[in-house]
């Protein structure tokens, strides 16, 4: 079968969904390729470049779509572009199913198969073709890049011979891929970096990015963030109101502030409001991720970058990925060929569509004719740390009082065995003779120093710790030495025995533990 | 030599041999500690040679001539990989001589019975001490004539008891030695009965007590052999191979408590306390061995794992393979590299290819560290030794405890012939029969390789969801020849 990829219709989209390197990779799965004609201009791949990696290069977007068996592309397709569909096509893109309502009618009835990248549900297996997480990763790079750009400062704090220049502050709220992105390369570049998120649990994930968590002061039980596919959740007006508070207290003190708060198909949260940006030092920039669902902060303007009255500068671009066309066209053309090899299991270049798996069937959108969106809840969960069990930090008292308990219970313990213990050897002496009690006080200390001793064996000894007491078990030789002097010819024949094969073990044992212990060297 | 003179040696033994277990608390200081026990054993043998009431002395030089030259002939020709096998065979020679140390106990008795039968009757009690040393009776034998009939009684009890532990030690350890030898197989093989012929057989020991205590027929004392030897056979059948390193510290404990036990019977203290020092040792291996495993000590000597609670869980996905150049490139890129040896390391004689391999990543400045599970190999410290013995310096070579943090932070992980000590389930699966058996966190790294043989389920039998990781990658091959291959490609 043939993959066709046609150049981007949508004005400054500089992506490509195929790239000569994806394209090696789909002809090992067996396909042959196709590309139009400068369909990888702006992202720096030219013709030449493909045709090299065994790829046609057809002319024009008709021939291309009408040659393709299977259509790969990156932006929301239009109508004249579904248009070309057939029922035998497979188009694999961006196609946002739930804000596409036109489109997604529209495909049903060419009755050709859409998968949407989007769609791609977030579990371990299907990382490698989240496309959304590797945009994200991206914009939260670009986003940091671009405050860069706009900030008349460092990032990093230095002492010149010029000056002392203090260090950047920067906050970026919502730690998802791109947050997270984003606060890896402001600390890279050397920013004090301060993160937020509603989801505490990924407070890990930040302090292991260098970033620090910003906590609020509020109790309230959080959704488990895997029951919603790996998204934040909407949080109540308390928890809003003391987001905003503690957003309000450190609004003076930050110089760039990162916004990344996005929710599917839904408005984005005004979280960063006018009386912050009123309290921003003259020159601090804010990027706003959220930008085309209306953006975080208020007084951001879609495609834009806006000035405020007091000299905040507000970038509301939406176009990240496609500003870095080359590096994003590697990363979403390899999610595609991820997603062509899950299709094509057999390797055969024939597409197996197959609606049990769970990855295909979540992202596909429209199939045979049917609208198959939205796809009903995967049967495996996004991967999340189990809520950690709630340590609760126990007062001094408490404390104290469970110390004093456990060595009550520990002296309880001790005393009642020494109890048994006595009782028992009581029990022994009161009908023992006396020359038997002797021997029974030196076995008894002897149990009580071996169990002494023992304890502080290293384990990397054990096994010369064996050969060692097995060697001085040979001493029952002098059981049989001190019989031997029988007049008796079978106990003294057994007696030989006896001394023979204890010191067999004798010897066997100290030699063999000597050799061993030679052995360990320090290094 | 007098009374006096022997019992200060025996002092002095005694305390040297808890100085040389107790040295064996470092790698530097066991090497002086080993000498400990050396001149410990020396003093009391020479002592109780030249000591009174000695005879034989042709005999029993001869016969420490020959043992010593066999003992020394094992120790120098055998095999690091085959010491689990040696340890189990010496501790057969204790239990046996146990044996015929209390058969002869029994024989003395009996002379001496007679023979205080036979004395005239007017004499008194010195004059019948002195009668007895004219008929040749010394040593063992007049201390014999010595006691109370309560005493003999008790004597009797501690032969019996002698008898009893040394035989089912004998027995044990010459399986056990067969089971790691690999002659006999290592399953867990168990007569129709089960345990309840043991049981039997215990109590018709005790019955056996019974009568000799009775009637001193000596016959009970042969019979009781014959079934404590039953006894050690049957237990040590039906447990299998993973579970030695219990059995072999166990074994290990019941020579030590047949020596203290013969000890009583011949009231020599110096046999108490070392066989009360090698006993607790015993025990306390067989405890930190079976915590490791998350069992109980009977469960292990009623052998096979515990039923399943529950449906285990599916394991999903697919065991990865990966080729040489995989794993090369892989050690190339890491920084550090954690080692998880196991018994199939030793089986397939991997060690050197492992120390080379260590030796060749930490010139390249790459930080290489072993791990060793507390049971991993087929007796307690075996993954150590097998180590030390290819030369792989021990401060790099750490425990479970030690070493379990680190993972996360660890590039590549190699496991070696290990399987249910690097078993997620352990955590994971509340149903799985080895859940909550601490294990090596070896999933948390960010590369595993799992050098194995080939597909399939460790001792306990248990699908091990770590070959179906993501993070895994399969090696499949014999681990000696497959490390070998790595070599050629890392220099």
């Amino acid at each position: 079968m043939k993959i066709g990829t046609p150049t981007e219709v949508s004005a400054g989209e500089n992506r490509v969904a195929m790239t000569p390197d994806s394209a090696l990779q789909l002809q090992k799965l067996g396909y042959d390729c196709l590309i139009q004609s400068g369909a990888g201009q702006k992202a720096g791949f030219a013709d030449k470049l493909y045709e090299d990696a065994g790829v046609t290069v057809v002319a024009t977007a008709e021939a291309l779509w009408a040659q393709s068996d299977i259509i790969a592309k990156v932006r929301i397709p239009t109508l004249a572009e579904l248009d070309y569909l057939t029922p035998e096509k497979t188009l694999i893109t961006f196609f946002n199913p739930g804000g596409n309502a036109e489109g997604l009618e529209k495909a049903k009835e060419t009755g050709a198969n859409v998968i949407a990248m989007e769609m791609v549900p977030r579990i371990s297996r299907a990382q490698k073709m989240d496309a959304l997480s590797s945009m994200a990763n991206i914009a939260g790079y670009r986003a940091v890049i671009e405050a860069g750009n706009n900030f008349g400062r460092f990032f990093t704090g230095q002492v010149t011979a010029a000056g002392k220049v203090p260090p950047a502050k920067v906050l970026v709220v919502g730690a998802g891929v791109a947050g997270l992105a984003a606060i890896g390369t402001a600390t890279s570049l050397g920013a004090i970096t301060y993160a937020f998120d509603v989801r505490p649990e990924v407070a890990e994930q930040v302090e292991s990015m260098g970033a620090e968590f910003v906590y609020l002061d509020f109790e309230e039980e959080q959704q488990d963030g895997s029951a919603t596919g790996g998204y934040a959740s909407v949080s109540s007006p308390e928890f809003r109101e003391a987001q905003l508070k503690k957003f309000r207290e450190l609004a003076p003190e930050m110089d760039i502030v990162i916004t990344t708060a996005l929710i599917p198909n839904r408005e984005a949260p005004k979280l960063w409001l006018k009386d912050m940006i009123a309290e921003m030092k003259p020159g601090s920039v804010i990027v706003d991720l959220a930008a085309e669902k209306g953006g975080n902060a208020e007084g951001t303007v879609m495609d834009e970058r806006v000035v405020t009255d007091n000299g905040v500068i507000i970038i509301g671009y939406t176009d990240f990925p496609s500003r870095m066309a080359t590096q994003s066209s590697t990363l979403y053309a390899t999610n595609i060929r991820h997603m062509m090899t899950d299709l094509t299991p057999e390797k055969d270049g024939q597409i197996n569509h197959n609606m049990e798996d769970d990855v295909i069937r979540g992202a596909t959108v429209a199939h045979q004719g049917e609208i198959t969106f939205p796809p009903p809840p995967p049967k495996v969960q996004a991967i999340a740390a189990k809520p950690k069990e709630k340590i609760k930090e126990l007062t001094p008292e408490e404390k104290r009082a469970k110390e004093v308990a456990a060595f009550k219970a520990q002296t309880k313990n001790q005393a009642i065995l020494l109890g048994v213990g006595t009782a028992l050897v009581l029990l022994v002496g009161a009908y023992a003779p006396e020359s038997f009690m002797s021997h029974f006080i030196v076995f008894a200390l002897a149990c009580f120093i071996g169990f002494q001793v023992i304890w502080n064996v290293s384990h990397s000894l054990h096994t010369p710790l064996m050969a060692v007491t097995n060697a001085i078990s040979g001493i029952i030789i002098l059981g049989a030495l001190l019989q031997v002097g029988s007049g008796s010819w079978l106990v003294v024949l057994l007696s030989a025995i006896s001394i023979l094969i204890a010191t067999i073990n004798i010897v066997g044992g100290f030699m063999v533990t000597r050799r061993m212990l030679a052995m360990f060297q320090k290094s | 030599m007098s009374i006096g003179i022997v019992s200060a040696a025996y002092i002095a033994a005694a305390v040297l041999f808890i100085l040389s277990l107790g040295g064996l608390s470092g790698q530097e200081s066991a090497k002086r500690a080993v000498w400990y026990g050396i001149v410990g054993m020396a003093l009391a043998v020479l002592a109780t040679y030249f000591g009174p009431g000695m005879g034989g002395y042709v005999i029993v030089l001869l016969m420490v001539i020959v043992g010593a030259g066999i003992g020394q002939y094992l120790a120098t020709r055998v095999e690091m990989t085959e010491m689990p096998q040696l340890v189990a065979a010496l501790h057969s020679f204790v239990g046996l001589a146990a044996v015929f140390i209390g058969y002869n106990a029994e024989l003395e008795m009996n002379r001496i019975a007679e023979l205080v039968a036979m004395a005239p009757t007017s004499l008194n009690a010195t004059g019948l001490e002195a009668w007895l040393h004219e008929q040749g009776v010394q040593g063992f034998a007049a201390k014999v004539a010595h006691k109370t009939p309560v005493e003999l009684n008790i004597l009797k009890v501690e032969v019996f008891l002698g008898v009893f532990i040394g035989a089912v030690t004998f027995t044990g350890s010459v399986v056990a030695f067969g089971k790691l030898a690999g002659k006999v197989t290592s399953k867990a093989v168990k007569l129709p009965g089960g345990h309840a012929l043991n049981a039997g057989a215990a109590i018709l020991s005790f019955i056996l007590l019974l009568v000799y205590m009775s009637n001193g027929a000596g016959w009970t004392l042969i019979l009781m052999s014959l079934l404590a030897f039953f006894i050690g056979y049957h237990l040590i059948m039906g447990i299998g191979g993973a579970d030695m390193p219990v059995v072999v510290s166990m074994l290990n404990s019941y020579s030590g408590w047949a020596a203290s036990a013969i000890g009583f019977s011949l009231g020599n203290d110096l046999l108490i306390v070392t066989g009360a020092l090698v006993g607790s040792s015993g025990a306390i291996l067989s405890y930190i061995m079976c915590k490791a495993m998350n069992r109980s000590f009977v469960s292990v000597i009623l052998g096979g794992f515990g039923g399943a609670t529950g449906p285990q869980m599916e394991v999903e996905g697919e065991q990865v393979a990966i080729d040489v150049d995989g794993v090369a490139s892989a050690l190339e890129d890491a920084d550090s590299v954690i080692i998880v040896p196991g018994y199939g390391m030793a089986v397939a004689q991997a060690q050197q290819n492992v120390a080379e391999l260590t030796r060749r990543l930490r010139a390249k400045g790459k930080e290489v560290r072993f791990a060793i599970h507390p049971v991993a190999g087929r007796l307690p410290g075996h993954m150590n030794v097998l180590l030390a013995e290819a030369k792989v310096p021990y401060d790099i070579v750490l425990e479970m405890d030690e070493i379990n943090e680190d993972f996360p932070e660890t590039d590549v992980v190699i496991v070696i012939g290990s399987n249910d000590i690097v078993n997620p389930a352990a955590q994971d699966d509340p149903n799985s029969p080895i859940a909550g058996m601490p294990v090596l966190e070896v999933w948390k790294a960010k590369q595993v390789f799992v050098s194995k043989r080939g597909q399939g389920t460790g001792y306990s039998g248990i699908e091990n969801p770590l070959f179906y990781k993501e993070n895994t990658r399969m090696y499949y091959g014999d681990a000696k020849q497959s490390l070998g291959e790595l070599l050629t490609r890392i220099n």
